[in-house]
């Protein structure tokens, strides 16, 4: 797949395409964006049933617009995702993030594994206070106190589906999914053991989402790493 | 294939032993710089030739191929799929270590129109010299200009991947014999300078055969074939015949849909999907007006050739057809209409539409599991999208909708099988 690199020759004259019928096609982002509701939902609330497609709804528009990059340069993988995205433009990538953030629609609750409460409490342990002896800083020191996330690109981690936040943590083990350098979610994923994946992602998927699930303001946290993704604020472009 | 490929090996062994004599006379050192003829170099310097080198290289798409997913532009690493193998397109920036910083303009010369590296071994026709041998001099110069002009990255060149014996380079040798001409483009004197200019860059920079032309067992194009439309090796997917053929070719196409395709992604007749989505947003939709229409006058210009007649259907495709036809009613109607016309400019027809009723089923299978976008032109920032129903819907009733839309209208194509779809159900990244 190509890089884009700007080629703005003389300006381009475009004319208009012949429109007969046009009448009965909304022109909203929402209609144009079809290939991307079919699994995330209208208003970007994710699959029901099963986890697998993520909610994009109210996540921060850096961080979504980011991924959409991530999948277009093959740093996080998932085959259908790369193809769907590989031709957007920064500008339409850019729209398609400000649409799903700004959503505001319920959460719903996805199926989690039933575990033991040693389990469930060493979840809390991770997100709360971390596990200073493998050098894990806890989840909420950038997601958030409430876990609604950081603008502009730390994503929220309640309201989650178990299923995608396990194989997320996965990813960054198996390096399917990266960030810019320094890649501090591969470090941390790497640092837990593997039953702690299963402990912090049952544990974040069984918490009741807030009120207010806004992200926390731009420059409200103190990274605990060296964070590639928050030096580049994460800006998507 | 199998037994073809012992066959070769004889004939390799003695390629080998007759090419290798020659091409080790033909090489001459590559460690250092060739000299410039000074004419030659002062052209190289030239903005304006820069400038024309520039859109020469969109033209040609060259960075589509020389530039890795996500790397520097021209500096290389894209592996192109093979049947016999990968094939990494090199570094072409003007690094002296790893790209054309050593090169001459005889040296970049001989690879395009020749097909010969700087060592002298002959190139790999992945490397598309076979239509690239039709640039004139000139443009040449203009495209080496822009190539040294660029800012050199040094980024090594990955290895072949090639299988036995399609890696003993020496075995090209054969090859070429059979399959390669060097020549630039003849103009027609009886056909006007916009048409000629078409020709040249259809069969020429633009390199449309590689695709858009069936290739023999050896990979090699048939020179009958021209533009008749080809299954891509190794992407899965079919690039429809460009002549003016009905049901599968650009029978109907008027000029304004030809340009629309290459210039937007999308015209009246059809959308660009697949790999041809990626060449209209990498080239040809910075193609100038003079030289879309120039393309549309040429490819209009071509006689239809002979529909074959559809295969007829090894097993009863009548019950496909009707379950067909209650899939497009509840998924694809909304958007596409009853009547397969699509909405002009928002959605695509599907009834006359090439990437339809192409021979294979490919294209509409492939389209129907993965959806997405047609190509983000500046013409058509934001576009309408197709949801993809991979995960909708099953291999049967991916083979009922396209056998349906293949069938229904004025479309006259073979069925497509539950099994076809599961061959294709995969999802291309690269």
């Amino acid at each position: 797949m190509c890089m884009r690199w700007t080629i703005p020759f003389a300006l381009l004259l475009c004319s208009v395409l012949a429109h007969a019928d046009q009448a009965s096609v909304p022109d909203t982002l929402q209609q144009r964006i079809a290939a991307c509701t079919t699994c995330h939902g209208v208003h970007g609330e994710g699959s029901s049933g099963s986890g697998f497609f993520p909610r994009l709804a109210g996540k921060p528009a850096g961080y979504l617009a980011l991924q959409i990059q991530n999948f277009q340069r093959g740093v996080r993988k998932y085959a259908p995702m790369e193809y769907t995205v590989r031709l957007l433009t920064p500008e339409y990538m850019h729209e398609i993030a400000a649409y799903f953030a700004a959503q505001q629609v319920p959460y719903e609750r996805k199926p989690v594994p039933a575990l033991a409460p040693s389990m469930l409490q060493r979840g809390e342990q991770l997100v709360t206070a971390g596990d200073p002896a493998r050098q894990v800083p806890p989840c909420q020191a950038c997601h958030g106190k409430q876990l609604t996330g950081t603008e502009p690109s730390v994503p929220g981690l309640v309201g989650l589906p178990y299923d995608y936040i396990s194989s997320q943590l996965g990813s960054w083990r198996t390096g399917t999914r990266a960030s810019a350098a320094p890649d501090c979610m591969a470090q941390i994923a790497n640092r837990l053991a593997p039953a702690d994946i299963t402990a912090v992602s049952a544990w974040l998927a069984n918490q009741e989402v807030p009120a207010d699930t806004h992200p926390q303001p731009a420059g409200s946290i103190t990274p605990p790493l060296r964070c590639g993704v928050l030096q580049a604020q994460g800006d998507g472009a | 294939m199998k037994p073809l490929r012992w066959l070769w090996i004889p004939i390799v062994l003695l390629v080998i032993v007759l090419a290798g004599g020659w091409w080790l006379s033909q090489r001459h050192s590559p460690a250092t710089a060739s000299q410039e003829d000074p004419a030659i170099a002062a052209m190289l310097k030239d903005p304006g030739v820069i400038a024309k080198g520039r859109y020469l290289a969109t033209a040609g798409d060259c960075g589509s191929c020389h530039t890795a997913r996500a790397g520097h532009a021209y500096a290389g690493g894209r592996m192109l799929p093979t049947p016999f193998g990968n094939i990494p397109a090199p570094n072409i920036t003007p690094d002296t270590q790893t790209g054309i910083g050593n090169w001459n303009f005889n040296d970049f010369w001989r690879a395009l129109h020749d097909g010969i590296g700087r060592s002298g071994e002959p190139l790999y026709p992945a490397f598309s010299y076979t239509s690239f041998t039709n640039v004139t001099r000139d443009d040449a110069i203009a495209i080496f200009a822009y190539l040294r002009s660029l800012p050199p990255v040094h980024e090594a060149n990955a290895a072949l991947e090639l299988r036995f014996p399609y890696n003993v380079r020496s075995t090209l040798a054969a090859w070429r014999a059979v399959y390669f001409k060097a020549g630039v483009y003849q103009p027609n004197a009886s056909q006007s300078a916009s048409w000629n200019r078409g020709a040249y860059l259809v069969q020429g920079l633009g390199h449309c055969n590689e695709c858009h032309a069936a290739r023999g067992a050896w990979g090699g194009l048939e020179a009958r074939a021209t533009l008749s439309g080809g299954q891509i090796p190794e992407q899965d997917w079919y690039a429809p015949d460009l002549s003016t053929k009905t049901n599968g070719g650009l029978q109907g196409w008027g000029r304004q849909d030809i340009i629309d395709v290459l210039k937007k992604g999308q015209s009246l007749k059809s959308a660009a999907v697949g790999p041809m989505a990626d060449v209209v947003a990498s080239s040809t939709q910075y193609l100038r007006d003079d030289d879309l229409q120039a393309i549309a006058d040429y490819l209009l210009s071509l006689p239809a050739r002979a529909t074959p007649a559809p295969m007829p259907a090894s097993f009863d495709s009548q019950s496909l057809i009707d379950r067909g036809n209650a899939v497009y009613t509840e998924r694809c109607a909304n958007c596409h209409g009853k009547d397969g016309a699509g909405v002009p400019g928002v959605y695509p027809p599907l009834d006359g539409n090439a990437s339809v009723v192409e021979p294979t089923g490919i294209n509409a299978t492939r389209v129907v599991l993965l959806g997405g976008f047609p190509p983000v032109t500046v013409c058509n920032p934001r576009p309408y999208s197709m949801p993809p129903y991979a995960q909708q819907l099953s291999d049967a009733d991916v083979a009922a909708v396209v056998t349906y839309i293949r069938h229904a209208w004025s479309n006259h194509a073979s069925a497509v099988q539950e099994r076809d779809v599961a061959t294709y159900r995969h999802t291309p990244i690269d």
